[in-house]
């Protein structure tokens, strides 16, 4: 195991310095010899092609997608179809632009200055890259569930009912049955159901994530992404957010970032692999597990790196 | 293997942290530790003995003020006759709630702007910058520039000496709520956004929400800190010797009483003083004391 991880890490200082040297006839002669790495060169050159031809029908289709956090580009040009109704899956080593990338399918990345997307996103045939869309409303349909929790500074139902108070006028009765419908859906309605007007804060870790969850689908988005729900909780509300998300997909599209590939097997019917802002497989999830079609792949899902 | 034995060779057969340790160096250490704790003790004791001193002599002189004479019920008295601190006391109440009620809703909407909507613009910088001037101003500057703006030509009143109490509230609640605001984590705005929620009302019903106390505590400790000044109404509010609720002529007050009574040669003028000073120092610890405590219940919440 350590012998593998040096060779890689001498490999790597070897490709470096290569480059800095500006050998083509070393660079190209150690680039051929590599098997443990992906090879980025060609990696790039991912396009349309790349995504199976037997796809359902996309819910958002990513064509030509570049990121940039000022001048460091984290996503080179991403092309992937996520299908309707699935839950797609995305995988890949830290750094690799799964989380930048999902934070561009909500327009996250307005709020902070600096950060850019070239290329396009068409949720239902429509690109959401665009000036003109109003980001409140896209954020209202793609709904968002963060690594850790976020509930607000309020009550249990005020929580939930918070996103739907933005957008519908519901009444009282309306509201209530709707708060109760998303708390149920989280899987959370038996635990809180006798203390609604209870903080949101005074929920234990697992409990306010499944809080967020019901808040994030309360608003009946078409999407919704999940970065890496789990990584916060213990095993027991994991299996719970895991029979919610298999619950929720015959609703709603759902994309999830995670780093528990147990889990991305598990839950998703499709898996996207990336590596360094490159999309390098994508795939039905049995198949990306079993016989991946590339190297780099299968190298991952085994941990030999990353 | 072989490198495992190379690593052993070079140490002493026994390598048990007992012979290991260098004992000077960790003696030392702990006589520096030592010393450091010493001074820290002394610095500290010697800091509280004043305060303490300053507090028993307050409460002892004071307390008998407020037991004999009439404080609360009669007014201001001249020179050598019984009296109490009535007017001083309103008018005290009144000057500190209206430079409140006027300087804290400025700080709070500024504080806003600037941890909220300013993200790093030019306005943003400059007001920052003005604000920081401003929290450092010695109040008589403060009751100078009122007194030019407002008395000078007219006459002295209780609005001047409420404005200039504003002036000192507003800087100290700009920047206590733009720091509490920014204590508010990133992660709840960013939750807030990604349900479609727009900027407004993210942050009067989430950011503000979450910062609640942080924002009371602020308000309270700019309160406290006005309701002991003196300067900034020595020559706004000034001081009246009658029971008067007029805010537009000149307004008693008590730490003007103080100063006025504590120099005087009169007996009876210096237990007012001190009853004046006590009830004043009172006022302020109370305030002090609910401001921590609404701000530590709400970090535990």
């Amino acid at each position: 195991m350590n012998d593998v991880v040096s060779k890689a890490r001498t490999k790597k200082t070897a490709d470096r310095f290569n480059e800095t040297a500006g050998n083509l006839l070393t660079r190209s002669k150690s680039t051929g010899g590599q098997k443990e790495q992906p090879d980025i060169s060609s990696l790039t050159k991912q396009t349309l092609h790349d995504i199976p031809k037997n796809m359902p029908a996309a819910k958002l289709e990513i064509r030509d997608l570049n990121f940039y956090y000022g001048d460091f580009k984290a996503l080179k040009n991403i092309n992937i179809d996520i299908p309707d109704k699935k839950v797609t899956a995305f995988i890949g080593p830290s750094g690799c632009g799964k989380s930048t990338l999902l934070r561009t399918f909500n327009r996250m990345y307005d709020l902070y200055p600096g950060m850019r997307a070239e290329g396009q996103i068409n949720l239902d045939g429509k690109n959401i890259l665009e000036k003109d869309i109003d980001v409140n409303l896209l954020r209202a349909q793609v709904g968002m569930v963060f690594q850790k929790p976020t509930p607000f500074p309020m009550s249990i139902y005020d929580n939930v009912a918070f996103g739907v108070r933005l957008y519908e006028k519901l009444s009282k009765a309306d509201l209530d049955n709707r708060v109760e419908w998303a708390l149920k859906k989280a899987a959370l309605w038996p635990e809180v159901k006798d203390k609604l007007k209870a903080s949101g804060l005074s929920l234990s870790g697992g409990q306010q994530q499944r809080l967020c969850i019901a808040r994030s689908v309360a608003t009946k988005p078409e999407v919704l992404l999940l970065d890496e729900p789990t990584s916060a909780l213990d095993p027991i509300s994991t299996g719970a957010i895991e029979d919610l998300i298999e619950d929720l997909k015959n609703d709603y599209t759902i994309a999830i970032v995670t780093h528990n590939m147990q889990q991305a097997a598990r839950v998703s019917d499709y898996t996207v692999y990336m590596y360094l802002g490159d999309m390098i497989e994508m795939g039905e999830t049995d198949q990306i597990f079993t016989k991946p079609n590339q190297k780099a792949t299968e190298d991952y899902i085994t941990g030999r790196y990353g | 293997m072989l490198s495992n034995n190379t690593i052993n060779a070079s140490l002493p057969v026994n390598t048990g942290f007992e012979n290991r340790y260098n004992r000077s160096l960790y003696s030392k250490r702990r006589w520096a530790n030592k010393l450091g704790l010493g001074f820290a003790m002394t610095a500290m004791v010697f800091g509280l003995f004043w305060l303490f001193w300053i507090l028993f002599t307050l409460f002892v002189e004071g307390f008998q003020g407020i037991v004999q004479l009439p404080v609360f019920t009669a007014d201001t008295p001249p020179p050598m006759s019984a009296g109490g601190l009535r007017n001083a006391i309103v008018g005290s109440v009144m000057l500190a709630f209206s430079g409140l009620f006027i300087g804290a809703p400025i700080g709070l909407m500024t504080g806003i702007y600037l941890s909220e909507f300013s993200q790093g613009s030019m306005l943003g910088k400059v007001t920052r910058f003005l604000n920081d001037i401003l929290l450092s101003a010695p109040s008589i500057v403060i009751g100078l520039f009122i007194y030019a703006l407002m008395v000078q030509g007219k006459n002295f009143s209780g609005w001047a000496g409420a404005l200039a109490l504003a002036l000192i509230v507003v800087p100290v609640v700009v920047r206590t709520t733009e720091n509490m605001l920014n204590l508010v984590p990133n992660s709840i705005r960013e939750a807030a956004y990604a349900l479609g929620t727009p900027k407004w009302k993210m942050v009067t019903q989430v950011t503000i929400k979450a910062a609640k106390a942080g924002l009371t505590t602020g308000v309270l400790l700019a309160f406290a800190r006005i309701t002991g000044e003196t300067a900034p109404l020595l020559f706004t509010a000034l001081n009246n010797q009658y029971f008067s609720t007029d805010m537009s002529q000149p307004l008693a007050n008590l730490p003007n009483t103080i100063y006025q009574f504590a120099m005087s040669p009169y007996e009876n003028w210096h237990t007012l003083a001190w009853a004046a000073a006590l009830l004043i120092t009172a006022s302020v610890l109370l305030l002090n004391v609910t401001a921590r405590f609404i701000g530590s219940r709400g970090q535990v919440k």
